[in-house]
């Protein structure tokens, strides 16, 4: 379904990656793992043409996104999460969802059919059905991450770029997200590309998995192989650290 | 017949070649990181595994050989740390010091799973009783097979090589239903069960699984006619990965080389220039998923050729000729390059010839002499010398129309040539070259 080859990403004069290539199938969870600044941000920023890659090749569905802005590449069927939520705080939560569906409102799609995935939207994610008239900037962090995820969904992607959805959540709360995010596979065959801090739990839930390093891919595996590499596990997992820095 | 992993198994090759790039780039990236070795080659001949942007790229890299595995004995190659290593394996070291490979947790469940396909490919199922008479040890080649049979949930007798009448009891008792071992010892059986009186049609077996020594198309037939089983080719080399490199179908017209966790070459192994699909030549291989031992465009020695047409059986992945002999056992006699394998074709097509032989090369001058020792069995043992004649001469007649340099044959005692368990010695070069 999306398909890198070589993309070459820069801040100004940081090279932020080098000829990354990768990979991700229909109806396929794959995350994407490093340290801070390894380059997992920026990916997502390059597919969204947040931050176009210099060179480099992106086909989604056989077409090749380069030189596409960000609104046509959500036409495609890209939507982005971006890291630290970015709801729209003085918004309405259902004000937000339609937001989402912005780019739909050119189309011939009636506003009935809309409102009915803002329904559908609320039926998702239950707890923010109660909510629906209150200001975004009133909700709790999950149930913005919650609404963050809704308003995404809202432009009817086929592939979902998740970053970071599980920051600074109590972890009852990243359960529910991680819940959410392996049932839109299950039940609509959304695709996603997910970037976590939290390895551990992106992994449980991912297909494969690329680790990143320096803005280069070092591996690309199976989850659960990578939950099992022993560099992973130390670098990113935090498992094993006391025996490993005692001897 | 039932493909054991056809995600990987049948991609098509537009798919493939995506995979391919991204491990290629992620393991050169780890191996210039962590192998000393790889970052001296490479800054030396002057490129930045950043450079390398597609799988044409590959072909600027520089080789990797067997001698490299020697300067860097015994961890040197290695891309982790030996804690995170969980089994080292030896070559066979036929010639100077053995080479040491490694594999990490996820090696060796990736290594069962390589072997799992090709088993599988081959119609063993978790029904089947795998008799293993390959040696233990440092080898790779009985592991390889012993992990590839759990996977798949047969039941395996680790008997190692060996002790041959054993073997047989064990094979009549156990009702094993596949035989893994080499080629010639399968042989050995075949001939040991024929002395005992033993009927091989009263045994259980059904699939052979032969592998760490070329062998030709006449000795697939001479086994499947002797132990009525349908005899499978399988490749690899401790180097890479041991067996599961590339393994034949029920078509049997080629090894499908797993080109998800591989990359295969053919080269000129003068040259080292990559020939166009479809050549002969040397096998070339880079690893694609190996963590503990990656290995960049390693010289395998091996001369064969890869045919991209599709197989009938479904999978896509590439097919690997049997291997035609060694880049390095190639003998060039009398200017011509000879492949032992070449003569065993020979020999095979000659009507009641014993696989058992031995090509000595002399030289007498300036001359290269080139013997072929046959062991004679009561067939071909004739009473008359004419007849014995007529043999020898037919088969001198054949080697020089197929060769292009003749050949002296001479005809020898039943079981006079040494046996070997492990691989045979078939060429003694007494030539000081």
């Amino acid at each position: 379904m999306l398909k890198i080859k070589n993309i070459n990403t820069y801040y100004g004069q940081v090279h932020a990656l080098k000829n990354v290539s990768l990979h991700v199938n229909a109806g396929e969870i794959v995350s994407l793992i490093g340290a801070n600044g390894a380059g997992k941000t920026t990916i997502l920023n390059s597919l969204s043409a947040i931050t176009p890659p210099r060179d480099g090749e992106v086909l989604f569905e056989g077409v090749s996104l380069g030189n596409l802005s960000p609104d046509r590449i959500v036409e495609m069927g890209i939507s982005q999460v971006p890291e630290g939520r970015q709801v729209f705080k003085d918004f309405s939560v259902a004000d937000n969802l339609e937001l989402g569906a912005y780019l739909r409102f050119r189309g011939r799609e009636g506003r009935a059919v809309i409102k009915n995935d803002i329904e559908d939207m609320f039926t998702l994610f239950p707890q923010l059905a109660t909510r629906r008239k209150q200001m975004a900037g009133t909700l709790s962090g999950g149930e913005q991450q919650m609404l963050a995820i809704g308003r995404a969904l809202m432009a009817k992607p086929k592939l979902l770029l998740l970053d970071e959805p599980s920051m600074g959540l109590a972890p009852l709360v990243v359960q529910e997200i991680f819940r959410v995010i392996t049932a839109l596979r299950e039940e609509r065959g959304t695709s996603v590309l997910l970037v976590e801090q939290n390895a551990k739990a992106a992994l449980k839930i991912a297909d494969r998995g690329y680790v990143l390093e320096t803005g280069k891919v070092i591996l690309e595996e199976k989850a659960s192989e990578l939950l099992e590499n022993k560099d992973v596990q130390r670098a990113y997992l935090g498992r094993e650290k006391k025996e490993i820095w005692e001897r | 017949m039932k493909i054991w992993d056809p995600l990987y198994e049948c991609m098509l090759r537009e798919d493939l070649e995506q995979l391919q790039l991204e491990r290629l780039q992620a393991t050169l990236n780890r191996a210039y990181k962590s192998v000393a070795c790889y970052k001296k080659k490479f800054d030396q001949a002057g490129i930045n595994p950043e450079e390398i942007r597609s799988l044409d790229d590959l072909a600027q890299l520089p080789f990797t050989t067997k001698e490299d595995l020697r300067l860097n004995y015994p961890y040197g190659m290695f891309a982790v740390p030996l804690r995170e290593v969980v089994r080292i394996h030896s070559s066979s070291g036929t010639t100077g010091k053995p080479t040491v490979v490694g594999y990490t947790k996820n090696d060796i469940h990736t290594w069962s799973n390589l072997v799992a396909r090709f088993m599988t490919a081959a119609g063993v199922t978790h029904d089947d009783v795998v008799q293993i008479a390959f040696g233990y040890g440092m080898f790779t080649g009985a592991f390889g097979l012993h992990y590839g049979s759990e996977t798949i949930g047969a039941s395996v007798i680790p008997m190692g090589a060996g002790n041959t009448e054993k073997q047989i009891m064990i094979m009549q008792d156990y009702k094993s239903t596949v035989l893994v071992s080499t080629p010639s010892y399968a042989i050995t059986i075949a001939s040991r069960m024929e002395q005992l009186g033993i009927d091989p049609k009263s045994l259980s077996l059904k699939v052979g699984l032969f592998g760490a020594e070329p062998w030709s198309e006449g000795m697939r037939k001479e086994i499947e006619s002797r132990l009525f089983i349908s005899a499978t080719d399988n490749y690899g080399l401790s180097e890479i990965i041991g067996p599961g490199v590339a393994g034949e179908c029920e078509f049997k017209c080629g090894m499908h080389l797993s080109e998800d966790a591989f990359i295969a070459e053919i080269i000129d192994p003068d040259t080292g220039t990559v020939l166009p699909r479809g050549s002969i030549g040397e096998l070339v291989l880079t690893t694609l998923t190996k963590e503990a031992f990656p290995m960049i465009r390693y010289r395998t020695r091996d001369i064969t050729s890869l045919d991209y047409e599709k197989c009938a059986c479904g999978r896509t992945m590439v097919r690997m000729k049997k291997t035609m002999g060694r880049s390095d056992d190639m003998l060039i006699i009398k200017g011509v390059n000879v492949f032992p394998s070449q003569i065993e074709e020979i020999l095979f097509a000659v009507e009641g010839c014993e696989p058992h032989y031995q090509i000595v090369v002399e030289r007498e001058g300036e001359m290269d002499i080139l013997e072929v020792h046959i062991e004679v069995t009561e067939n071909i043992f004739f009473d008359e010398m004419k007849k014995q004649k007529g043999f020898v001469e037919l088969v001198e007649k054949k080697i020089h129309s197929a060769l292009g340099v003749g050949a002296s044959v001479k005809l020898v005692e039943p079981a006079s040539l040494p046996r070997h368990e492990g691989k045979a010695v078939r060429v003694i070069d007494n030539r000081k070259l």
